[in-house]
């Protein structure tokens, strides 16, 4: 068996803000094609390690390559690679939905602009809502749009900071299908969370980040074999808010309008 | 590559100029001010000023349209100190795009929104009496000094906007520009001045900018004041400058 190309790779990564070390050497690979969950909480380091990997941050010591390319020696091949979702939506308020699509289509010179946007806006159910200034759209709707921007131009490898934080429970759930298929469509995905069940339901690896450095990284089954055995137990399972919540407003799935 | 500039160049320029035309709030408190300072100067304070020239309104022109420029480049400021919050600042720096557009686009926008302001300016001037014997070489000159004048402000106003840590921060620099010009003759000679005051007022930019300006909308000879006021544009835009993009790669080392 041939083990798949290797998307990030990142080794005993450094970077301090003043005196305080945000990252006292961190280590890790992501698979081509894979899903891969930096879980930490917050103030951890997940969003210095992002920053680094998308080439807004210079790390202070330790080598990381996206995509094949070094992040400090050649930027510029790093982001024709990628694409970054920050932990904010960064999507442009004044402007319309359309509007921001075709904005960052212009700018990766990607053919067809318009046409782009609208197939964008009608995936991420936003069509409604193209024409309307960003302003007036609710958390869900932005950060539909941030990620619909983030896939403009088809990078390969596309980060998420904290994609879901902020967001209600059935926008969440759409997030997760569309990550879910970016990475069925063979696109490489590093996501952070402080949510332990979003990188149990998503990724296929993950790593633990804590006081700057990765304590532990693995499958989820290898994360398990890690705890105690699992005992079996008589516990009657009451249905969780969330489930209630959904089941209520009768959205189950989280089913686009 | 420089193709790449000039496309990404242009398409952060149409975007920012949307934020000002969909604000235009932006352009009318801008003007607003320098209008009331032209009525009241014209109408309350006017008749009392002996400037030993006909027409006020014709010299209180240059320095009105400076107050206007001081105060426009503010929200240039502000505008970039709100993408740099936002985070759509970093989507742009993570993308595969000249990264110098995303502050040339803020750089241009400045220099059409306060062109805008300047031509409003002009034309309620005219309203109040404002008349000019330029002809088009004199308004090409007027024009050049007051867009060099913006741009080199403009950067002032980027240094600001990249290095402030509020909203008020990223604006309120342009107070002490804005003041400047009442001590200049913008408003009154400076013969009448105390001495410690007439040596600020006559060695400060905004008197040559200014005498410079009044000179061209008239037909005179602007002599020396023509070089002194380019120098001093000249000078504040490469300091400017060179600040400018000290507070840029601190941001994103």
């Amino acid at each position: 068996m041939q083990t798949p190309p290797l998307a990030i790779q990142a080794s005993g990564l450094h970077k301090s803000y003043g005196k305080l070390q945000v990252l006292k050497g961190v280590d890790f690979v992501v698979a081509s094609g894979s899903i891969f969950a930096l879980l930490g909480s917050n103030g951890a380091g997940k969003t210095t390690i992002v920053k680094i990997l998308t080439t807004l941050l210079k790390p202070e010591g330790g080598k990381a390559s996206v995509g094949g390319f070094d992040v400090v020696s050649q930027p510029a091949r790093v982001r024709e690679s990628i694409s970054l979702t920050g932990q904010f939506a960064a999507v442009d308020e004044i402007l319309t939905g359309r509007e921001n699509l075709i904005m960052v289509a212009k700018l990766r010179q990607v053919n067809n602009p318009g046409q782009v946007a609208d197939d964008l806006l009608e995936r991420f159910g936003l069509a409604d809502a193209a024409k309307r200034r960003v302003a007036t759209y609710s958390g869900g709707m932005r950060r539909r749009l941030d990620i619909a921007m983030s896939l403009i131009g088809n990078p390969p490898i596309i980060f998420l900071d904290e994609p879901t934080t902020g967001l209600d429970p059935e926008a969440r759930i759409e997030v997760w299908k569309e990550i879910q298929s970016l990475a069925n469509s063979g696109t490489t995905v590093l996501l952070t969370t402080q949510y332990l069940e979003e990188a149990e339901k998503l990724a296929d690896r993950i790593a633990i980040l804590h006081q700057g450095t990765i304590i532990v990284s693995g499958t989820l089954a290898e994360l398990r074999k890690l705890l105690p055995p699992a005992r079996a137990e008589y516990v009657e399972r009451q249905p969780t808010l969330e489930e209630i919540f959904l089941a209520i407003i009768g959205n189950k799935e989280g089913v686009r309008p | 590559m420089s193709a790449h500039v000039v496309s990404n160049t242009g398409v952060m320029l149409g975007r920012s100029i949307r934020h000002v035309t969909r604000s235009m709030d932006t352009i009318i408190t801008v003007t607003i001010m320098p209008i009331a300072f032209m009525l009241l100067f014209r109408y309350v304070f006017g008749g009392a000023i002996q400037t030993g020239t006909g027409n006020y309104t014709n010299y209180l022109m240059p320095g009105i349209l400076l107050v206007a420029i001081a105060s426009g480049i503010s929200y240039t400021g502000f505008r970039l100190f709100n993408d740099m919050q936002s985070g759509i600042f970093e989507r742009f720096h993570s993308m595969p795009i000249a990264r110098s557009s995303v502050l040339w686009g803020h750089v241009l926008t400045s220099l059409v929104s306060n062109a805008i302001s300047v031509v409003i300016i002009i034309l309620v001037g005219l309203l109040m009496g404002f008349r000019t014997s330029a002809g088009i070489l004199a308004w090409l000159a007027i024009a050049g000094i007051l867009a060099l004048f913006t741009l080199a402000l403009t950067w002032v106003a980027m240094i600001a906007g990249l290095a402030a840590s509020s909203t008020d921060g990223a604006s309120a620099f342009s107070y002490p520009l804005i003041f400047l010009p009442f001590i200049s003759s913008a408003f009154v000679p400076t013969d009448t001045m105390p001495g410690p005051v007439k040596a600020f007022a006559e060695h400060q930019p905004v008197t040559a900018i200014v005498n410079t300006l009044r000179a061209l909308f008239e037909q005179q000879p602007a002599g020396n004041d023509i070089w002194t006021a380019l120098a001093w544009c000249a000078g504040i835009l490469i300091v400017a400058y060179a600040f400018a993009m000290r507070a840029y790669h601190r941001k994103i080392a």
